[in-house]
């Protein structure tokens, strides 16, 4: 039987080894088995973007992952950007800029900004929201959250 | 946990993944990008008893050039290196132009081409533009390998000629030859949304301007994407103006019997298919770069 895997991975730079049911998703192994609850759990088909995580690099929703498929992955999830006591220039200009209320999307969103910034050194605002699009937010409406993302790029620019 | 139990195995080469699908047929689901299979499994509106991901089999992924100009695509190459690659842009520039509007970047990057053509959203980007570049389709099981045209290929809603034994391996995108333009419209509600409906176009023109060849796909307006037979017969030969872009969208419309769902009724994507038709003309007219506006 197949039913149960062996992985081996890396998140946020620390490795890990663990038996897994082949059917878990990504984003359960990582808060049930891992005990990293910082990347949330919304819809589970790939919509709300709150699961969103960096797999080598590139955003992508954990809940449409199984956790066998991350065997020999380099993940990066929200608890993966502070260093230490010094939080990610993302995560100050959100908290500086307001751009949360309820916290449940902000893993997903920083995660995403992440990417987007990285391949986008100096975007319009009309890039940021599309850029955005698949995180959905209930509370801010968005505009400080744009905010934010831009303030991080005039800083870094 | 969130999908029904399965049996999972992750081959390293074709050949074994084609002895599993032989093996376990209709039992069997192939993993690729999951975009679409995992959150039917997560809602386990789907249960396949035996999941075959093909995520590490070797040489599923790549975009070439073939020696005949065209270009070769594999299966599990994802959309985002399609969305980035100058090949693409040079070679099939419609692709190009469509790929930025599947879902989001996070879904690109991890959904791939085999699995947009396998699994036939008739309001897909990719298997609309396929069908408008006359694209191939490489298909393989364990009794060996055989090629199918786009025309052939999309079936009905959410059904394509592959077996289920059958592994979509590669398609082939001929080389367009001459003075083509292209035109991709469509219209969702927000960002990254499937879309309602939409178009693909391309126009050949020789130095006059007149049409010499029209290809025109309407999207989202019925089962699979449809080849527009009619408003292409009306534009070759003409200069492709005014009269004949709206000629052209009322064929279009008058050609289509959409359906009514919660996103939009049949009304409205049969008036707006001709709308999304006449803007990828006009589209596919603009000068395009290095070219003099005149
Ligand atoms: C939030 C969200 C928004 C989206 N928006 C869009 C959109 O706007 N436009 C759009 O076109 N798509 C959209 N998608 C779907 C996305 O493009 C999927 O990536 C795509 O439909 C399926 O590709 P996949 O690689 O993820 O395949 P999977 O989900 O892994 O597989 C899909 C199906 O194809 C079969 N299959 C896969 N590969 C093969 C193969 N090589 N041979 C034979 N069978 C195979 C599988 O068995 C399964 O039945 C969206 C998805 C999400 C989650």
């Amino acid at each position: 039987m197949t039913t149960e895997r062996k992985i081996r991975l890396t998140v946020n730079g620390k490795a890990y080894e663990s038996l897994v049911p082949v059917r878990m998703t990504l984003v359960d192994f990582l808060r049930g088995e891992l005990d990293l609850t910082g990347t949330h759990v919304g819809c589970e088909h790939g919509v709300c973007g709150a699961c969103t995580i960096l797999v080598d690099g590139s955003a992508m929703r954990s809940c449409l992952m199984l956790a066998v498929q991350a065997d020999g992955a380099n993940l990066m999830t929200v608890e993966g950007l502070a260093e230490g006591p010094e939080l990610h220039p993302l995560q100050r200009a959100f908290q500086r800029n307001h751009a949360l209320q309820c916290g449940f999307c902000t893993p997903g969103l920083l995660m995403t900004a992440y990417e987007f910034l990285r391949d986008t050194s100096s975007p319009t605002e009309e890039q940021v929201r599309e850029g955005i699009s698949g995180n959905i937010c209930r509370c801010t409406g968005y505009a400080p959250i744009v905010q934010a993302i831009l303030d991080v790029s005039q800083e870094a620019g | 946990m969130k999908p029904a139990r399965f049996d999972y195995y992750s081959p390293d080469s074709p050949n074994e993944a084609l002895e599993l699908l032989g093996q376990y047929g209709d039992d069997a689901k192939i993993l690729a990008g999951g975009q679409s299979l995992m959150p039917m499994m997560n809602m386990r509106l789907v249960r396949p008893k035996v999941v075959i991901d093909i995520n590490r089999i070797a040489g599923l992924s790549h975009i070439s050039p073939r020696p005949d100009g065209g270009l070769a695509v594999g299966a599990m190459t994802r959309q985002r290196e399609l969305e980035r690659s100058a090949l693409v842009l040079e070679t099939a520039p419609l692709l190009s132009l469509a790929i930025p509007y599947i879902g989001h970047f996070q879904i690109r990057n991890r959904g791939t081409v085999g699995g947009s053509l396998a699994h036939s959203d008739p309001a897909a980007e990719i298997p609309a533009v396929c069908l408008t570049l006359d694209t191939e389709f490489e298909l393989a099981s364990s009794a060996g390998e055989r090629t199918v045209k786009a025309e052939d290929f999309f079936l009905n809603h959410l059904t394509t000629a592959l077996e289920p034994a059958e592994l979509l391996t590669q398609i082939r995108i001929p080389q367009t030859v001459g003075n083509w333009r292209w035109g991709f419209q469509e219209v969702c509600r927000r960002d990254g949304d499937f879309a309602l409906v939409g178009a693909a176009t391309m126009l050949r023109l020789d130095d006059r301007g007149i049409c010499l060849e029209s290809r025109i796909t309407a999207f989202g307006a019925g089962g699979t994407p449809m080849r527009m037979n009619a408003a292409e017969n009306h534009l070759s030969g003409s200069s492709v103006n005014a009269d004949d872009r709206s000629e052209a969208a009322r064929l279009v419309s008058d050609a289509l019997d959409p359906i009514s769902d919660i996103h939009a009724s049949a009304k409205y994507r049969q008036d707006v298919a001709g709308v999304m038709v006449r803007r990828a003309l006009e589209q596919a007219l603009l000068p395009m770069e290095g070219e003099d506006a005149a």
